[in-house]
């Protein structure tokens, strides 16, 4: 049986991961290569790196980090951040990610999707969408959750599904920070409308909201930063929990 | 004694990750889409990802189509790779490799298409599951699947069975990618990298 995905997002600037993230057991959580290493071992079924640097310059430091990664771990990773184009996606596929991660250049220019899959598969193109509600109806936002579009969630993920993309990453703006769960309504919503998988962004606080989220909206995944940066859960000890809770999920030593 | 691996690279993506895979178990593989070094290797992988039809026709630009089915190393097709080793694809309505005789097709509707993430094998068996635990999770990513035919050597189920390893005399294929697969996908490689021909014979 496929089963449910856990996956670290690890935010880089510069080569280097963001935040204050704080592991005892590492030399240098700083080093995005040490903590993907760290995660791999810990069970983690798939990283996503997304690169917040400004530059086009500084991008440059992504890729080289993208090889050195795909060159430490075993398990597939994705990466994102102001990719644009068919040529940057492709770099960072040479360079070994096994998916790319585009959110407002798709919503700039739809197109890309369509370029990406074809170039690459739709296998490997995976299309972020934050979103929030507005007056009951789920808004799609751009530039980091900076910018309001007048594109609706559900209409926006058929869009990009018909342009090919192999893969939604939904992040719920108003869940995201609050530590109180996925947005397991719209999620279940979006599962509904598109047939691709589903990664769930944005809430998690706590194992339950895990088991929630697998149980209740359609997810095929689920993706957190803080609670594993900040060691508030443990990947081993959620996916202990999921198992007994009847969630399928790839047992890890 | 160390051995010649190469690679296939006909431009059809994901050929670094394996490369990487294979220097994580200490070997050093080539890259290389020429007939006559491939011919002489002694270990063949034959990776892929993406769209069958421009791999294919890359292969025939390369002269591969023909010279892959007449190898006699032992060859690992890896996802897209084992699909084309395969006897028709229904994405393109074409004829693969024929090494393998079971065909190519899509996954219903009913399922979520790619079949994406971590999946159980199972009756796996052979020299390529070789200490692979039995309950092993390996990683998927595919639209499109091999039937189970007499050549199947591991199964998986989603939504209905199909093939997740195959192998025909010297040639095997694997639909999950191993070079991705954590611990397992690196046991896996590493079997591959052992088998001989002798083993094949008996």
């Amino acid at each position: 049986m496929l089963t449910k995905r856990i996956i670290p997002c690890l935010d880089i600037k510069e080569g280097r991961t963001v935040k204050g993230i704080n592991f005892k057991n590492l030399v240098d959580a700083g080093d995005p290569v040490e903590l993907a290493s760290y995660y791999s071992d810990q069970g983690a079924d798939e990283l996503v790196f997304l690169d917040i640097s400004a530059t086009a310059e500084k991008r440059k430091t992504f890729a080289a980090l993208v090889r050195k990664i795909a060159q430490k771990i075993n398990i597939p990773f994705t990466v994102g951040g102001g990719i644009a184009s068919v040529a940057e996606a492709r770099t960072l596929l040479l360079a070994g990610a096994d998916k790319i991660s585009i959110n407002s250049a798709a919503i700039r220019n739809p197109t890309l999707i369509k370029e990406l899959s074809e170039a690459f598969g739709g296998q490997c193109v995976v299309v972020a969408i934050d979103a929030k509600k507005v007056d009951d109806t789920w808004r799609v936002y751009s530039v980091g959750g900076a910018k309001p579009t007048s594109l609706n969630l559900f209409t926006w993920a058929k869009e990009v599904v018909k342009l090919g993309a192999g893969e939604i990453l939904f992040t719920s703006m108003d869940n995201d920070g609050t530590k109180q769960g996925f947005a397991n309504k719209a999620l279940l919503q979006l599962s509904k409308t598109v047939n691709v998988p589903i990664i769930a962004s944005g809430g998690a606080g706590e194992i339950a909201h895990f088991t929630e989220t697998f149980r209740t909206s359609g997810a095929d995944a689920a993706l957190a930063a803080s609670v594993f940066h900040f060691n508030q859960i443990t990947i081993p000890q959620l996916k202990k929990e999921l198992h007994t809770q009847g969630i399928a999920i790839r047992k890890t030593p | 004694m160390s051995q010649q691996v190469v690679i296939i690279d006909y431009g059809a993506g994901n050929i670094q990750s394996v490369q990487f895979a294979l220097e994580r178990l200490g070997v050093k593989a080539q890259l290389t889409s020429d007939a006559t070094q491939i011919a002489k290797a002694d270990k063949v992988i034959f990776p892929g990802v993406g769209h069958a039809t421009p791999a294919l026709k890359a292969l025939q630009e390369k002269g591969l189509d023909t010279l892959i089915p007449t190898l006699t190393q032992p060859v690992l097709g890896i996802c897209l790779g084992m699909q084309l080793m395969c006897n028709y694809l229904e994405e393109n309505n074409a004829n693969g490799l024929g090494i393998f005789s079971v065909d190519v097709r899509k996954f219903l509707a009913t399922q979520k298409v790619p079949h994406m993430g971590w999946n159980k094998i199972d009756n796996a068996q052979g020299a390529l599951f070789k200490e692979a635990p039995s309950d092993a999770y390996l990683y998927f990513v595919h639209s499109y699947f091999a039937n189970i035919g007499e050549s199947t050597i591991a199964e998986t189920n989603y939504g209905i069975p199909f093939s997740a390893a195959l192998q025909k005399a010297n040639f095997y294929g694997c639909q999950f990618h191993p070079e991705k697969s954590g611990d397992a996908g690196e046991q896996i490689l590493r079997n591959f990298l052992t088998i001989n021909l002798i083993t094949i014979n008996h």
